[in-house]
């Protein structure tokens, strides 16, 4: 045969095989998830075995109104990425900026009661365990609203510059999984410090 | 139809300036390149890791011997340990995996080819940050050098109090920074696996390499990603005054053992599952028989998959625990051997009644079937938890975690080394070389394991650096050191063996073995681009369905 190639097989079979994209997304949720499974279960776990004061019940209050902004944002950029898909970028940018807006809200909410408790409060990273367990799981969670709005703040400058198209749908839909991830810790990250720390 | 009649002719390229293609291999993002480059990675790092172990056995050769100082005993076994799993085996497992997943499953390259680079260089940076400790960790405390606190690094050993200096550091952002490379490079495996199939590759026809790798991927999520935030908990207690594990503080000491043990044992069967993948695919060659049990042996691995993950508090039998704590790790380590058990006599039935041919990968695979046996059996020995309670920390555990990683899963490695070297580099090793690695590595592996067991047993604790004479342990810790230095002449055999067969080998032709997954379907070595055509299949041996086209494998399957 001198060395020609011989295709393996008779009639091809067409590839019904999962995006690599999504299932690249899924996987890097899954090990976010274990990371922040391994705070959540420190933060639980250290629940009042604190030295010294200030307690949860003395400083905290529930961030009920920004709570709300991060969970709508969901629903916001689910509408992006939905209007996206039947060509219509205009929408898209007006639901994909409201969603950045939100998630801006929320790091404020967030900004607002960490000076509180720092500057009124006096609870540091350092000062009880508390102050460790708290600043570290809610402080991974805001690192993670802010690295996803620098990516939907990227994706916004494309927008606006034209860039974004209906093919894109599909990218557009795997930076939403991470979003809705995003959201969805803080249902638990909400649970565990606010209601059942508290 | 002859293995050569699929040869590709050789395209010859021009020859590069010396510059030219160091710059081409340093911006690679062919998945074949990036696991050479995994795998020479971890050889470099084999042989520094193989020098602190001599210095460790050396300095335990007799009593009361003064060749390093405890200090640097300490910094020895803390470097050896950390630079074997996480610069060693994870990479050169994640570079074998790189070079033949996509090959087996008939991809031209990994799902994400610039995250493979980029995994791969965060492994290297962090191998490199570990070992700039030795440089940068003094720091303005005139403290120790390279981190001496374990490679599991006990608190409150950790703390800014009782470890000055920068060595702790060093020694967490190297773990933080070679796992981000470790989780990228899962998220590559897994998306590779799952999406990037030939047609006709159903999961039911995948090589059980794929499997298995598949799997392994997972635990790497499963399993790194806590070690990350452990890390991450450390850094906060030594740089920011948290008090995560600061007793001192209401912190918990046993918390670092839970996280880093929840990532410490599934972290052993990252390690083990390629091993087992490379036995799954030399030793039906080798056999001349398709592997027994396929449907089975997918099963047992995902098995162990999942047991794996409810094991971790074995390695903490001894920190005292509740009864009914102990009585659940007990009963789950137990439960793992029964997949194990499964696969060790997959693998038997395989070879049983086949044409055995007893060339270099099959002789190391032998050794490892049995050698990764035993261990399991010291394994289950130490999941009793009042056996562990008399022998936790001791020599023998020693001896039971080299016995794995060494007699199971190096030996499994060196297999894989002469198995793929041929496809790798197009040349074919020197068998009589290699068959005086794998006897000479055998006769030291044994010196020194197998005695290993006894000091530990006579009540030898680890990680001292030296000891009383007269206690019965002075033989055993001797004969244990001269088995190294035969390892170590093993390791140099085979290291002068790949660097002989490489420059001056004979041409080893595309399929030498006349084996049946598509890797062997390529030239050797594989063109930048795999395949020109892509491949469809129809059963889980596709050469042996090209090669015997009136007796193919699909109509049985």
């Amino acid at each position: 045969m001198n060395g020609t190639y011989i295709p393996l097989q008779q009639q091809p079979v067409p590839p019904q095989l999962p995006e690599r994209g999504q299932v690249a997304m899924f996987v890097l949720i899954a090990a976010e998830a274990a990371i922040f499974t391994i705070f959540v279960v420190a933060y639980i776990f250290y629940i009042g075995k604190s030295l010294t004061g200030p307690t949860p019940h003395d400083v905290l209050a529930a961030p009920i109104f920004y709570s709300i902004c991060l969970l709508s944002s969901s629903l916001t950029i689910h509408l992006a990425v939905k209007a996206l898909r039947v060509g219509n970028v205009g929408i898209f940018s007006k639901w994909w900026f409201a969603t950045i807006a939100l998630g801006g809200i929320f790091l404020y909410g967030t900004a607002t009661e960490w000076h509180r408790l720092i500057y009124r409060e006096g609870l540091t990273i350092s000062t009880n365990l508390f102050g460790t367990t708290y600043y570290s799981l809610v402080g991974l969670h805001g690192f993670h609203v802010v690295v996803g709005l620098l990516c939907l703040t990227l994706v916004l400058g494309f927008a606006l510059t034209g860039r974004v198209k209906q093919e894109h749908a599909y990218r557009v839909d795997v930076l939403s999984l991470y979003w809705h991830f995003v959201d969805a810790v803080w249902v638990v990250v909400f649970t565990v410090v606010y209601i059942v720390g508290r | 139809m002859s293995s050569d009649s699929i040869a590709w002719p050789q395209t010859e390229t021009a020859a590069h300036p010396f510059l030219d293609r160091m710059h081409e291999w340093v911006t690679t993002v062919d998945h074949k390149r990036l696991g050479i480059l995994y795998i020479i990675y971890a050889l470099v790092f084999l042989l520094i890791a193989g020098i602190e172990a001599i210095v460790i056995r050396i300095q335990l050769i007799r009593p009361h011997n003064d060749f390093v100082s405890p200090q640097v005993f300490n910094r020895m076994f803390t470097m050896h340990g950390t630079t074997m799993i996480f610069f060693v085996i994870m990479p050169v497992l994640f570079g074998f995996a790189n070079y033949l997943i996509p090959l087996m499953i008939g991809a031209r390259d990994m799902a994400f080819p610039r995250l493979n680079a980029f995994s791969f260089w965060m492994t290297a940076f962090g191998g490199l940050l570990l070992y700039f400790s030795l440089v940068g960790a003094n720091g303005l405390y005139g403290a120790g050098n390279a981190p001496d606190v374990g490679w599991f690094a006990y608190a409150p050993l950790t703390s800014r109090t009782f470890s000055v200096g920068h060595s702790t550091d060093f020694w967490t952002l190297a773990l933080l920074v070679s796992g981000f490379g470790s989780i990228g490079t899962a998220i590559n495996i897994v998306a590779t696996v799952l999406c990037m199939r030939c047609p006709g590759m159903t999961l039911a026809k995948m090589p059980l390499f794929a499997w298995l790798n598949l799997v392994m991927a997972g635990l790497v999520i499963l399993a790194v990603s806590p070690l990350t935030a452990a890390q991450i908990m450390l850094l906060v207690d030594r740089y920011l005054g948290g008090h995560f594990f600061d007793t001192q503080a209401g912190g918990s000491a046993v918390m670092w053992m839970h996280f880093f043990w929840i990532f410490g044992h599934p972290e052993v069967y990252v390690l083990v599952l390629p091993a087992f993948a490379f036995a799954s695919e030399i030793i039906p060659v080798f056999s001349r028989k398709p592997i027994f049990g396929y449907s089975v042996m997918v099963g047992a691995t995902v098995a162990i998959g999942f047991i794996s993950m409810s094991v971790w508090a074995h390695h903490m039998f001894t920190v005292g625990m509740s009864a009914s704590a102990n009585t659940f790790f007990v009963l789950s380590t137990m439960a793992i051997a029964v997949p194990t058990g499964i696969k060790i006599f997959n693998w038997l039935a395989t070879m049983w009644g086949g044409k055995i041919e007893f060339k270099t990968p099959m002789l190391f695979c032998i050794a490892f079937l049995f050698q990764f046996l035993a261990a399991g059996l010291t394994g289950i020995m130490l999941s009793v938890a009042p056996f562990n309670w008399h022998l936790g920390n001791s020599y023998f555990v020693v001896a039971h975690f080299h016995y794995v990683i060494v007699g199971g899963i190096l030996f499994s490695l060196f297999g894989a080394f002469y198995y793929w070297f041929p496809k790798m580099s197009g040349k074919m090793y020197s068998e009589t070389l290699g068959k005086v690695h794998f006897w000479l590595f055998l006769i030291g592996f044994h010196l020194t394991f197998d005695f290993m067991h006894i000091p530990g047993l006579l009540g030898m604790p680890r990680r001292i650096y030296t000891y009383e004479p007269g206690r019965g342990w002075d033989t055993w810790n001797l004969i244990v050191t001269i088995g190294v230095f035969f390892q170590a002449a093993g390791i140099l055999v085979f290291l002068g063996n790949l660097l002989w067969s490489y420059f001056r080998g004979k041409a080893a032709g595309s399929d030498p073995w006349d084996a049946w997954t598509l890797e062997w379907l390529t030239p050797s070595p594989p063109p930048v681009y795999n395949f020109a055509v892509i491949p469809a299949v129809k059963s889980r041996r596709p050469l042996w369905d090209l090669k015997h086209p009136a007796d193919p494998d699909w109509k049985f399957e």
